[in-house]
């Protein structure tokens, strides 16, 4: 496989979003950069590229990862979402209605990263407490909104999720 | 400056046997890859020197949390996530769940493994205090065989230890106690979470009527390896708890550890922060 000082790519095959991608990519290629460079999917940021701030967070078999920190071949045979695949269709999931709603995005570089995290929260715990909230976004970085807005749109989402129609839960 | 990805090569082996032959055939070519929360840090910042790498992530013998009426045995892929959840766990060894809480994010715990934070070797690692508190075993396998050996003295020095070129390691084992101890874990980093520790502090002792049974203690960012406090704790076990005690306890630890100025401390802090941590360890056994 080795050709003088560098590697051939190789064939991974991956669900993303519930569609299946066959793509090659050199085995220590990020994930994030297959999602955007290879998939077009650039709702997802990069912000750190070294696991601190978030803002590349995908959810990986339901479960949030930073995808900076997650090389390609990690991510064949595993089903990944991006916040491409929050919504269904037109249809807001209840975190992003309520970000909209309490103001929780500013400049948008976080935003993404900020959703995956509320919805792995709620996917996890559909009614949490101050400190699960806090515990849940810790890892997402904001330098905008000082994080109340945020806050309270998890918040208000938990809230949402409990009448029906509100969202894709 | 980032890394030329194309040099990097990552291979999965679909084995363990797989997985071992090619560490035997070309020892210290490959290098184990795990969560990869810290290989892939070094890499963005064009500071990975290592070139190939085995993924261990589909090696399902590295994996799972092994109840025994005597022992937790921990597959090495065991994530921070997987430790936090698992109710024996937390019943019995909180520091451990306690450090794998404090590791990073939720992304982070997700995908960081115990076995990546013991192999990594860094002296700051948050899960190693608490393996040294609870006598951990691990267990090494390459193609000559299996072998157990207790968790400390595994380190040697800085990034050195006791791992051949052509081993893995397997899985962790905690003994299980009969008695509970007093146990208590703290970790001070810059902020609350997110940090990486400036020192973590992982106690525990048995107390019969005021006097200290056994103890153990071991602290990381304090010594070029996380450090068992055996002096520290020779100078406890047996004493009745009193504030000549403590302050006698206090001079062996300083004695013991030899922190260090460098990006995230000084040694100055290090060392009133360690001891003021022994002092609020010994004074909760007291209540």
């Amino acid at each position: 496989m080795c050709v003088g000082d560098t590697v051939s790519k190789i064939d991974i095959e991956c669900r993303v979003n519930g569609k299946l991608s066959r793509l090659q990519a050199y085995p220590m290629a990020r994930l994030l950069d297959i999602l955007r460079e290879e998939l077009h999917l650039t709702g997802t940021k990069e912000g750190c590229g070294e696991g601190e701030c978030g803002a590349c967070a995908v959810l990986m078999n339901g479960a949030i990862v930073n995808s900076c920190l997650i090389p390609a071949v990690e991510a064949d045979g595993e089903e990944i979402r991006t916040i491409e695949g929050i919504a269904s269709g037109a249809q807001l999931h209840a975190v992003q209605d309520a970000f909209l709603e309490c103001g929780g995005a500013q400049c948008g570089i976080c935003t993404p990263g900020m959703v995956i995290a509320a919805v792995a929260l709620i996917d996890r715990h559909p009614h949490p407490g101050d400190a699960e909230i806090r515990e849940g976004l810790a890892g997402n970085l904001c330098r905008c909104t000082g994080y109340q807005k945020i806050f309270a749109a998890v918040v208000r989402a938990c809230e949402a999720a409990d009448t029906p129609l509100s969202g894709n839960r | 400056m980032r890394a030329y990805i194309p040099s990097y090569d990552l291979r999965i082996p679909g084995s363990l046997t797989e997985a071992l032959g090619l560490l035997a055939r070309e020892p210290g070519i490959w290098q184990p890859f795990a969560g990869g929360t810290d290989l892939m840090v070094l890499l963005e910042a064009g500071k990975l020197s290592h070139k190939r790498f085995l993924s261990l992530s589909k090696l399902a013998d590295l994996r799972g949390i092994e109840v025994t009426s005597d022992s937790v045995i921990l597959g090495a892929l065991t994530t921070y996530t997987e430790i936090q959840r698992h109710s024996v766990l937390q019943a019995e060894f909180p520091l451990l769940c306690a450090a794998a809480r404090e590791t990073g994010s939720i992304a982070t715990q997700n995908r960081g493994t115990l076995g990546g934070n013991i192999v990594n070797a860094s002296p700051a690692a948050d899960s190693p205090p608490a393996l040294l508190v609870y006598d951990a075993e691990i267990e090494l396998i390459s193609e000559r065989g299996v072998h157990w050996l207790p968790y400390h003295g595994f380190h040697t020095d800085y990034k050195k230890m006791h791992l051949a070129p052509d081993e893995l390691l397997r899985a962790i084992r905690l003994p299980r106690r009969a008695k509970p101890w007093r146990q208590y874990y703290r970790k001070v980093g810059t902020r609350k979470a997110q940090a990486i520790s400036k020192v973590c502090f992982a106690g525990a002792a048995q107390m019969e009527a005021g006097t200290i049974r056994d103890i153990r203690i071991a602290l990381g960012s304090v010594a070029p390896i996380v450090l068992r406090a055996v002096k520290t704790e020779d100078a406890l076990r047996g004493a009745k708890l009193g504030p000549e005690i403590i302050a006698r306890a206090k001079e062996t630890l300083a004695r013991e550890i030899s922190p260090i100025d460098d990006i995230r401390s000084t040694a100055r802090y290090r060392l009133r922060v360690t001891q003021n941590l022994l002092e609020e360890f010994l004074s909760h056994l007291g209540r």
